[in-house]
């Protein structure tokens, strides 16, 4: 099987849904000519030509709410912002359109919004952000945060056949740093569906996105301390995978929800409500989040090291639940 | 990271201990199994070694304070992270088993409940299991941060056979309860506010009894109201064993590395005596007598608090540099507080030596359940009459308390007779 980047994993799975179906199409700023800020619709323009790889101007209001047009009249759109946190200038296209379109008049919106978001590249407040929960919380959309190459491909994928508004959140810092195994073959990864990334008896780690490879991490160096961790990972946040966190939690009875995103009105909270709600005899100890604190991202970088969660700080919440 | 160090619970029927003595203070590094404290319990004392590495930050039981098993007596922190109050729940004064539980099972008295109920700390998951396995968590031992009860422990006490209902194997029950199988909430109530050590009032000075002393105390007058008590005092000659002394001590030492002493000379004889009069290794069970197949010969060792008795196991399957280095052995570490609980249970027959501290002879109390006990006088060269001329002679005066019930004077002198003879005329070779 080939070994692909996340990045690549992206790409080739755009690629592919492109020479699937000619409906789908992209549109965004610089990913034509220049192939995109981060390189992963490079090489479209030439292959798929400038009718279905648009170069947009500079207005995410304006290439959203083109994306909606265009998905009611039949097409599907993959939207690429150029960094997440520009989606705020499309947001009310984003929430307003977008998502309650199909509530509304019960037609489809089968648009993919797609996009780097995340910290750890030194890239300050307005280009780290981890701003998944703003839509999160809006019914109607989907939310999707893949961690492997593997699933980056299979969610994509997904996400481009599925008739609903997906925001596909793309770690930044995973683009090059993560490697595996990824199918020539066509596939996808069902979105909803959550994945054990190791499993583990002491404490479930809940987690998505660049975090699982911290949790992993963390699940590493403990077990030579005789800490067993289970790694959940997410993948999807909306709708998200109900039944394997309550299965893990079951399981391991302790648990810590980590997030890179900040604390308050992070997708801890709502794991940690479930929990209690469904598994609340099932807990041997607190409900315990790792994540980020409650600031901006700062771009100083031992600031931003401070900022983000990492394996030690997951490690220390872990020696410290397991003795609980 | 904090790590919680807990009065442990050093035999099945020990509720409660008292730390003795802090080896360290606040603010003193420790490393991981160096000694931290010393407890003293109904069954031993002992020294405590830390559980972690780090940082002595709190001490949470003082020097004298009596507290349940499995109370955090203090913290050691790993990493320097502060631990909050919260976190380690100090030590409150003994509420204590409550008495109603003793009462409401009598038979059940060993395992009493390691805290007061409304001092359990669980967890949603523990409560669970304890409703569907019937448990009452009051008997629960837990581990986890201030005692809590996790997942861990109540599995583990699920895993146990006979959980809940477990009674402690015990030396076959005399008719009379011996203090140590009482309840301890009934036996030891532990006083709810013990005035602060070395408090002064007026021309007294008032100091709470230390578990060990207690405990001695409870023993002792337990023994007088149970046995009927007669003592005979015999004087044996020490020639044979001064001699064989002089010879090998120096050759005894150096291939063995341990001291010739007197004391495994006067275990051997015991040991002989007691084979052949098995009446004197016996115990009184209402209307019963139990024979003891073992011999198991205690050895009382004076501490500089108390005493203790740790048992030489199967002594009568020991030849004498076995017996020697069993003494040797238990008397070290009583002194340095490192028995187990089963070192000091066990006996079948006791020896005291009094004569270390230059007394003639004492008259000593049996220690129960035996039936006898042996005193070692201070061996001294006396004036003796030999063929009818005045000889100095190594002499020993060996005063033998048994009990009446069981047996009578004529076999109690037979039986010293036999100690006597052995050690007079000494056959086993001692290198």
């Amino acid at each position: 099987m080939p070994i692909l980047t996340h990045l690549e994993a992206i790409r080739q799975g755009i690629w592919e849904e492109m020479e699937r179906d000619p409906s789908v199409f992209l549109l965004g700023e610089d990913i034509g000519v220049y192939g995109g800020a981060f390189k992963v619709t490079a090489g479209m323009l030439e292959k798929f030509g400038a009718d279905r790889v648009i170069d947009t101007p500079i207005s995410e209001s304006a290439i959203v709410g083109a994306a909606v047009g265009a998905a009611l009249v039949g097409l599907r759109p993959v939207v690429e912002m150029q960094f997440m946190d520009f989606i705020a200038c499309g947001f009310d296209q984003v929430v307003n359109m977008a998502a309650k379109i199909h509530y509304r008049w019960g037609a489809a919106v089968p648009i993919v919004i797609r996009g780097p978001s995340g910290a750890g590249v030194h890239g300050g407040p307005y280009h780290s952000q981890s701003n998944e929960m703003w839509f999160v919380h809006t019914p109607g959309l989907k939310v999707v945060v893949p961690a492997t190459a593997y699933d980056a491909k299979g969610l994509i994928k997904a996400s481009i056949r599925d008739n609903n508004p997906v925001i596909f959140y793309e770690h930044k810092f995973l683009y090059r740093r993560i490697k595996d195994e990824v199918p020539a073959e066509d596939y996808v990864v069902p979105i909803g569906k959550a994945r054990v990334a190791r499993e583990g008896t002491d404490i479930a780690v809940i987690t998505y996105g660049a975090m699982v490879w911290t949790a992993l991490e963390a699940a590493q160096a403990l077990e030579q301390e005789g800490i067993s961790l289970e790694v959940l990972d997410l993948r999807s946040l909306l709708p998200y995978d109900e039944e394997a966190v309550l299965a893990s939690v079951r399981k391991c009875n302790k648990v810590i929800l980590l997030h890179e995103d900040t604390r308050i009105g992070g997708f801890a909270g709502e794991l940690a409500a479930l929990i209690s709600e469904k598994a609340f005899e099932d807990l041997d100890g607190p409900i315990i989040r790792v994540t980020a604190p409650d600031t901006p991202v700062p771009f100083s970088p031992p600031l931003e090291e401070y900022f983000l969660p990492n394996a030690k700080k997951v490690a220390e919440a872990a020696r410290k639940l397991a003795a609980y | 990271m904090p790590t919680n160090v807990i009065m442990p619970q050093m035999g099945e029927s020990v509720a409660e201990g008292t730390v003795t003595r802090w080896l360290k203070k606040v603010g003193d590094r420790v490393e991981r199994d160096e000694p931290l404290l010393e407890i003293s319990t109904d069954k031993v004392d002992a020294e405590i070694p830390s559980p972690a590495a780090g940082t002595l930050t709190q001490i949470l039981v003082r020097e004298n304070e009596t507290v349940p098993v499995n109370t955090v007596v203090g913290v050691i922190d790993g990493e320097g992270a502060a631990v909050s109050a919260a976190q380690a729940q100090p030590a409150t004064p003994l509420p204590g088993p409550e008495l109603k539980d003793a009462e409401a099972a009598p038979g059940l008295p060993a395992n009493a409940p390691s805290v007061s109920r409304d001092k359990i700390r669980s967890s949603p998951l523990v409560r669970r299991i304890a409703r569907e396995h019937n448990v009452d968590l009051a008997y629960v031992r837990g581990t986890g941060l201030g005692g809590r009860i996790s997942k861990k422990d109540i599995l583990a006490y699920l895993a146990q056979p006979g959980s809940q209902r477990a009674i402690p194997p015990t030396a076959p029950q005399p008719a009379t309860p011996t203090p140590s199988s009482v309840p301890p909430a009934v036996s030891a109530p532990a006083p709810a506010a013990p005035p602060p050590a070395g408090t002064v009032a007026g021309a007294t000075q008032v100091v709470p009894m230390t578990a060990m002393r207690r405990q001695i105390a409870e023993h002792m007058v337990a023994s007088k109201r149970t046995a009927a008590h007669v003592t005979t005092v015999f004087e044996v000659e020490m020639t044979r064993v001064f001699e064989l002394r002089a010879q090998y001590a120096a050759a005894f030492e150096q291939r063995h590395g341990i001291k010739l002493t007197f004391t495994p000379f006067f275990v051997r004889a015991a040991v002989e005596a007691l084979k052949q009069y098995p009446i004197v290794n016996a115990s009184v069970d209402g209307n019963n007598i139990i024979y003891h197949r073992d011999i198991n010969i205690g050895i009382a060792v004076a501490l500089d608090t108390g005493l203790i008795v740790p048992v030489i196991k199967h002594a009568d399957e020991k030849n004498f540099l076995g017996v020697a280095r069993a003494v040797q052995d238990l008397a070290g570490r009583a002194r340095s507080k490192r028995l187990d609980v089963d070192e000091v249970q066990g006996g079948t027959f006791t020896i005291t030596n009094p004569g270390i501290f230059g007394s003639l002879f004492g008259t000593p109390i049996i220690n129960q359940p035996q039936v006898a006990i042996l005193g070692v006088g201070v061996i001294e060269k006396r004036p003796v009459v030999r063929d009818d001329a005045i000889a100095i002679r190594p002499m020993v005066y060996l005063a033998l308390s048994f009990d009446h019930r069981l047996i009578d004077g004529a076999v109690a002198d037979q039986f010293m007779n036999k100690v006597k003879a052995v050690l007079e005329n000494w056959e086993e070779s001692v290198v």
